[in-house]
């Protein structure tokens, strides 16, 4: 016994010449960060935006595999997409700064579709921007700024199929889709009866269309798109609409003031022509035309306590609009 | 837990399946070890290294990676199983693997005389192993086939990754549409446990009846 606590004593010192050397370091960035950032713009306090701000960290929860909207780029280890163009104009709202310089200030997790509302429930991350579909179910665990895009489900077949031309005819038919998505709900909806397979990944689905396990793949067109652009000529897509399907951010449930705070961004990016920028740099790249930007839904409260803190956030958020305009001229 | 009751059908089909894969993988894989734990303690050089082979292989690979090879890689060669059929073959060749050398090592329990014996009296090898060896084997090692035997229950949520509509991939598929992961997956806990502890006593039963024979 005796042996073993003098024998801790290299780790206590080493510890402390640790946590000597972390409190150094965190002098010299909060000096470097503060006269970096000349434009980050000042908010309400105790909102989660100010918090936000004090920790210097945007933490997004994003799919990393979603060609187009979230995707790990194999070579650089670099996420690139819509989402994560979307997260990064987010970030840029509460920080200021520019496209280039946002990078530093985010932090992006994981966050596959099962465990998205998990995440933003145990404060995990402050948002979630992962190809995430706004319905009432999900309203009930979390709340949404947005809709930032309205994506639709539409059916990918193989290239030289005509058997399938329009949705009814995915009755009876093996049709494959993503495990947790929602399209086994909204083939549902419209009275199609499917037998469906789910696999992880789309690239999975893909593989199951030429291998003729499956004769349909159905979800988000963007999501198919990517298959399509990936699958060498050998799939296409049918032009009928399975869903409409408002891609949303989502965030802790009750959290009026940061909502309303995102929706008011996503407008102001709406009209700067950045969203327009962000969207033909990515999704446009794989042969959509940007559409006209989607209206942001700032729906009531559910409770009592949400509409009251909805009255508040309203002027919460006047108050943040009139002291960023005192910033400007005051710079810090 | 609403959410839970309010789809109770969804789950007991979701367990239906589990205990399908579960027993009819089980039942194969039984087979599977006996045989390739033969192979492993016979006189035939050749039958034996095939027999390490075997376990050497399946049981160092992840099943999560054999189950996906299987599903998607067979195919381009000719050979298409639908999703039920790929898991039961999958995970019977990997549960197969891990009773090989729970057998071989009750096999190997076995005292030499007795088999020394059972050659004297003029058996051949297979005899020995059939009427003298592998009754005595099995019944030193119920304990461990019976932890095999839970792990294959648990193992066979991995069956979801090839589209197989087990007790987890409902799970998932309900939190999806409603959103609430915690009590979902609360009730598919509860739904393994509603299999894996009564399968514990049976096994607890029998291990206890099997050493009073002896």
């Amino acid at each position: 016994m005796r042996k073993s606590r003098w024998s801790l004593l290299p780790v206590l010192l080493a510890l402390t010449l640790v946590a000597a050397g972390c409190g150094d370091s965190d002098d010299e960035s909060t000096t470097a960060t503060t006269t970096a950032e000349t434009a980050q713009p000042s908010v309400a306090a105790g909102t989660t935006m100010a918090s936000i701000q004090s920790k210097g960290k945007l933490v997004v929860g994003t799919k990393f595999n979603q060609l187009g909207s979230g995707l790990k780029n194999p070579t650089n280890g670099k996420l690139e997409g819509f989402d994560i163009e979307i997260a990064k104009l987010m970030a840029i709202g509460i920080f200021g700064g520019t496209l280039d310089t946002i990078d530093k200030k985010i932090e992006f997790k994981e966050a596959v579709t099962a465990v998205r509302e998990a995440v933003i429930q145990a404060g995990e991350v402050d948002m979630v921007v992962a190809t995430y579909t706004i319905n009432d179910n999900r309203k009930k665990q979390v709340d949404f700024a947005g809709p930032y895009v309205v994506d639709g489900q539409t059916v990918m077949v193989k290239s030289d199929n005509s058997a399938i031309k329009t949705l009814t005819d995915l009755n009876g038919k093996k049709v494959c889709t993503g495990r947790g998505s929602t399209t086994p709900a909204n083939l549902q909806n419209k009275q199609i009866n499917a037998e469906l397979t789910l696999f992880e990944t789309y690239p999975e689905c893909s593989e199951a269309l030429r291998q003729g396990r499956v004769e349909a793949v159905v979800t988000d067109r963007g999501i198919l798109l990517g298959q399509v652009e990936g699958g060498q000529r050998q799939f296409k897509l049918v032009e009928v609409n399975v869903s409409e399907e408002p891609l949303g951010i989502g965030l802790k449930k009750g959290d009026d003031d940061f909502r309303t705070f995102l929706n008011d961004r996503l407008e102001a990016i709406y009209a700067s022509g950045e969203w327009k920028a962000a969207y033909d740099r990515t999704l446009g790249k794989l042969g959509l035309t940007a559409p006209q930007p989607p209206k942001v839904d700032r729906y009531g409260g559910t409770g009592t306590a949400t509409t009251a803190a909805a009255t508040t956030s309203t002027t919460a958020a006047g108050a943040t609009t009139s002291t960023s305009a005192a910033t400007t001229t005051t710079t810090r | 837990m609403d959410v839970v009751f309010d789809n109770l059908d969804l789950f007991l089909r979701g367990m239906r399946t589990t205990v399908l894969l579960t027993v009819l993988s089980y039942a194969a894989a039984f087979v599977i070890g006996i045989v390739v734990a033969a192979f492993r303690v016979s006189p035939v050089p050749p039958l034996r290294a095939a027999g390490a082979l075997y376990v050497g292989t399946v049981r160092n690979t992840p099943l999560a990676v054999l189950l996906v090879l299987f599903f998607f890689a067979l195919p381009d060669v000719g050979i298409t199983y639908s999703s039920f059929v790929s898991a039961i073959i999958v995970l019977s060749a990997y549960t197969g693997a891990f009773i090989a050398e729970t057998v071989r090592s009750g096999i190997n329990a076995v005292s030499r005389g007795q088999g020394e014996a059972a050659r004297a009296l003029g058996l051949t090898f297979p005899q020995v192993l059939r009427i003298v060896v592998l009754p005595q084997a099995l019944r030193t090692v119920v304990g461990p086939l019976g932890s095999i035997f839970s792990a294959l229950i648990r193992n066979s949520a991995l069956a979801a990754l090839i589209s197989v509509r087990e007790l987890a991939d409902t799970a998932e598929q309900l939190i999806t549409d409603f959103a609430q992961p915690i009590p979902i997956f609360l009730g598919a806990a509860v739904g393994y446990l509603a299999l894996t502890l009564p399968t514990g006593f049976v096994l607890s039963r029998i291990e206890h009846r099997l050493a009073i024979k002896r």
